[in-house]
């Protein structure tokens, strides 16, 4: 049985403008010890989809799905107390930005072990070998000391240690990092990622990566969810995605890296991605899709393959050595 | 090259002073200490680092938001010591102009797209509102805007949309040097393309000279000429794109490459793993800055600051390092 | 963050009213608390057309008439007569002319002169900054109240006095706001952005600054407005601020106290009145304030 299931995901936002549909029949399957990257850009929904997951959407979400479920439980049905009890134990989420994301009120120390007593009983000074266990395995120096640091003090790579550290302190199932090295320079994000899936491995967790970097999934993941306007277009594993990108919006996005220019000139793709009132009739990719016909411009797409789109791209022979990867570093 | 650089700094420095506490001498921070380079029209200059390199100081500095604490900048021949008269300041003004990372922030939320951009022209010009208008349009155009866009804010435009007004207001008073602090860093990949498509194009049709600070090395990679690698304020490489990313001779330069994550599945790399964090500025650690995070590290590095030098491999390299041009 | 379809500057205005107004009639009670307003201030306008009675005209040989609902009183006099046979209310609608009237002088003054201190020492710092914000400390240590009570004593009683009395006492918490918020933008890339394009310190603070530091001003100055009423009325019910016969709501009250337990009415309906009045502002504040506040995630 999978670990998270969810089928055709929906959510929902009212605005002034009317309703505002952030998230369209997305879908995810993880087992236990496996890492799915979810690639899109601005307005793909893909943090939403996880943000609805963990019940995190403010009043004005409204979230739908065929099925939503944890560890064999309903996630939709669940009460707030019982979804309480897996949030933070069994689903952890870190974000973005890890300055912000701690409280700046409390010592780290203190954070820490507020979420091993709630989950575990017991006051926040009996967690406190615990909470030294913990700084030391996500790396941080001199972990004793850093129990009476404030989040000020400590700088962005640090802060996303203690973050870590806090979303894995009740040793979760699932893990769902949120863009996590976006905010940080690349020496340490190359650091933090090392860290998240040693972590992985170590403690059989799943994780789930929500990036707009191309360049981290490759690295990182097992499996790639690909998502536009809140559709999600395409779900391979990695090594397929990368070689071989089935749908015209992944090809665009691999082709518009600067590593795949052509002299001065980057493939860019034309267009911006539709907002709430210029959404197109029929694919959403349509405008901007070098291989669009006449039946995209007026007919939804539906799922063939797995693959959101009329025209899949064909599926070449299996590759030993990448052709569509041009340059190496030399 | 027999044209003049249009810009020309020698051994730029930035120290600003930091209270540490109410009976302690105030300490010195080193923001940047010692940048030298030469920029011509039509070329540009990648400024690469992470955070606490200086880098936005010597945007700072080239863009006259603060003065050098030590060194010579000069700007389309202009030396910046003589800059005290006001008619001189505001000629350079209209020389070095700015691009800035966050394309939410850099926009006035309260300012419709058609009052900012006609803000210089209004501060720096005796044009007319017709005149104005008519300058602000064509610019608009220029940078893939269309005419109604004159009159909405700014919140109604899309990260990408959003740099390009940003560009627009950098280039309204023809400059010849842009200083562009990370101008893709938030946006979108397709849409950083398209940014970075059109920067080059208008690069080429003004002949504008770039000085382009990113951390993002593949995009250095793609539009630069010339790169300067930064670390805690001070320059360790520097020299060609191709010769300085093809063949690093700095450790920090060569971590710094093997760090960013490509686009590859294939490729298993030997990452070189940088321990540590990087030091306070406001207590460098001695000899060469980098040295308790590096390598190769010896005892003497820990006692010498090395300087740049042309590098024993390739004459048009600079480096500070004192095992690499041994 | 899409592009919208507005191309003329009023199709941009009309759209933007339509976004505030969705987050604004979220809240019902602030809709009730507009609206309310809304009647008070038509009241005010339209005062000598809807009130029945000239607010100063006796009738002697009806003092004292109790509410027409009650034993004894007439639908002539709906809400019964004063201790001189004056119509409870047509004075108490006059009397929100004057209520309204202070109470927006009151925020004018201390918001103009507020924010533009608030500006300065924000923007400049040093020690103008330092002598701004110690005399500002120095106006909040004193309670408000007995501040304006002694400029009135200054200044002698009358209703413009407690006006300008009661501006002064208002006038930090715009100057601490507008510093605060100043404090904060200018750090942010829009403006070295237009100092990069050679704006002066004018131009900074009064185009660049201060209209992005307006949303919790405009919600200080709502507050500020309730709070203005009852101060105007506290310093009418102790003879410091309108002077009889003028019909204040405040003043209205201390005219009939020698009434208070023989004749009720013509103290409980004036206190009525400001208590309505207020609450209205303020629930309508309350709306504001989370239709302008941009934290507040919505989506």
């Amino acid at each position: 049985m999978a670990l998270l299931e969810i089928t055709n995901l929906t959510v929902e936002f009212a605005t002034a403008h009317g309703a505002l549909k952030a998230v369209d029949q997305v879908s995810l399957s993880l087992n236990a010890g496996e890492i799915v990257a979810i690639v899109g850009e601005s307005g793909s929904g893909k943090s939403v989809a996880m943000l609805a997951l963990m019940g995190l959407l403010p009043w004005t979400a409204t979230v739908t799905a065929d099925q939503m479920s944890f560890d064999g439980k309903d996630l939709l049905t669940m009460s707030d107390k019982q979804r309480r009890k897996i949030i933070g134990k069994d689903i952890s989420m870190i974000f973005q930005e890890p300055m912000t994301s701690l409280n700046p009120c409390f010592t780290v120390g203190y954070q820490i072990s507020e979420v091993l007593a709630q989950h575990f009983g017991g006051s926040r000074r009996s967690h406190k070998a615990k909470v030294i266990e913990l700084l030391i395995k996500v790396g941080i120096p001199a972990a004793e000391m850093r129990l009476k640091a404030y989040p000020h003090q400590l700088s962005g790579g640090m802060s996303q240690r203690v973050m870590i550290a806090m979303m894995i302190a009740c040793e979760p199932k699932l893990l769902i990092a949120d863009e996590p090295t976006t905010a940080l320079d690349v020496t340490i994000q190359a650091q933090i990622l090392e860290l998240l899936v040693q972590l992985q491995q170590d403690n059989g967790m799943a994780l789930v990566l929500i990036t707009h970097d191309m360049a981290v999934v490759a690295e990182t993941a097992d499996r790639v969810m690909v998502q536009y306007a809140g559709q999600q277009v395409e779900h391979r594993p990695v090594a397929e995605l990368f070689n071989n990108p089935r749908h015209p919006y992944t090809k665009a996005l691999l082709g518009a890296l600067p590593e795949y220019a052509q002299g001065k000139t980057l493939n860019a793709i034309p267009g911006v991605v539709p907002g709430q009132l210029d959404r197109p009739v029929g694919c959403l990719f349509n405008p901007r899709c070098e291989h669009v016909q006449e039946l995209c411009r007026q007919q939804v797409p539906t799922r063939s393959e797995g693959i959101l789109c009329h025209f899949p791209l064909a599926l070449k022979a299996p590759q030993k050595a990448d052709q569509i990867i041009a340059k190496e570093a030399s | 090259m027999t044209q003049q650089a249009l810009i020309e700094a020698r051994d730029l420095h930035k120290y600003y002073n930091v209270k540490t506490g109410f009976f302690q001498a105030d300490k010195s921070l080193q923001a940047l200490s010692g940048a030298s380079f030469d920029l011509y029209p039509g070329q540009t200059l990648a400024v690469v680092g992470e955070s606490g390199c200086g880098k936005s100081t010597l945007a700072r500095l080239l863009t006259l938001i603060e003065q050098p604490t030590a060194g010579r900048l000069s700007l389309d021949g202009i030396d910046l010591a003589n800059a005290n008269n006001k008619e001189v300041a505001k000629q350079l003004r209209q020389t070095v102009q700015m691009v800035f990372q966050d394309p939410f922030g850099s926009l006035n939320p309260r300012q419709k797209v058609g009052d900012i951009l006609q803000e210089p022209l209004i501060i720096n010009t005796k044009l007319n509102a017709s005149q104005r208008r008519e300058q602000v349009l064509t610019m608009m155009a220029r940078v893939g805007l269309s005419d109604e866009h004159f009159h909405r804010y700014p919140h109604m435009f899309s990260g990408g949309q959003r740099q390009r007004i940003a560009i627009a207001r950098a280039l309204i008073l023809k400059p010849k040097i842009v200083v562009l602090d990370e101008p893709v860093s938030a946006l979108d990949v397709s849409i950083q393309a398209q940014v970075l498509n059109l920067l080059i194009e208008l690069q080429q049709e003004l002949g504008l000279a770039y000085v382009f600070i990113s951390h993002d090395l593949s995009v250095v990679r793609h539009i630069a000429d010339q790169v300067l690698v930064m670390y805690l304020g001070k320059p360790v490489e520097q020299g060609p794109i191709e010769a300085v990313f093809s063949n690093p001779q700095h450790p920090y330069t060569q971590a710094l490459l093997s760090a960013t994550p490509q686009a590859n599945t294939q490729r298993k790399r030997q990452r070189i793993k940088l321990t540590g964090e990087l030091p306070s500025p406001l207590d460098p650690p001695s000899g060469c800055t980098f040295h308790p995070r590096c390598q190769h590290a010896t005892a003497q590095c820990k006692i010498t600051t090395p300087v740049m030098q042309a590098s024993v491999k390739n004459a048009d390299v600079q480096v500070a390092c004192i095992l690499a041009n041994s | 963050m899409t592009s919208m379809t507005a191309t003329t500057s009023s199709s941009v205005r009309r759209q933007q009213w339509r976004e505030f107004w969705f987050y604004f009639s979220a809240s019902k009670t602030a809709v009730v608390g507009l609206a309310f307003l809304l009647g008070v201030v038509l009241m005010a306008i339209f005062a000598d057309i809807i009130s029945p009675h000239l607010p100063a005209e006796q009738y002697r040989e009806f003092a004292e008439l109790p509410p027409a609902w009650m034993e004894g009183g007439q639908m002539r006099f709906f809400l019964g007569t004063d201790y001189a046979g004056r119509d409870m209310l047509s004075r108490i609608i006059h009397g929100a002319r004057l209520s309204l009237i202070a109470g927006c002088i009151v925020v004018v003054i201390a918001m103009s002169i507020g924010v533009l201190l608030g500006l300065v020492a924000g923007y400049r710092g040093g020690w103008i900054e330092t002598i701004i914000m110690r005399v500002m400390d120095t106006i909040m240590a004193v309670p408000g109240l007995l501040m304006a009570l002694v400029l009135v004593a200054m200044l002698g009683p009358g209703l413009v006095n407690a006006m300008v009395a009661i501006s002064i006492t208002y006038m930090p918490s715009f100057v601490r706001l507008t510093r605060a918020s100043t404090m904060s933008e200018m750090n942010r890339d829009y403006v070295t952005a237009s100092k990069v394009a050679g704006a002066g310190p004018i131009r900074l603070m009064f185009i660049s600054i201060l209209p992005n530091c307006m949303a919790p001003l405009i919600v200080q100055g709502t507050l500020s407005f309730s709070t203005a009423i009852l101060d105007t009325a506290a310093l009418g019910f102790l003879g410091m601020g309108a002077q009889a016969p003028m019909p204040e709501w405040g003043t209205l009250i201390a005219e009939n106290r020698d009434l208070m337990l023989s004749a009720p009415w013509t103290v409980t309906f004036p206190g009525i009145a400001i208590l309505l009045a207020v609450l209205a502002i303020n629930l309508m504040g309350d709306g504001l304030r989370d239709a302008l506040d941009p934290k507040l995630k919505r989506s």
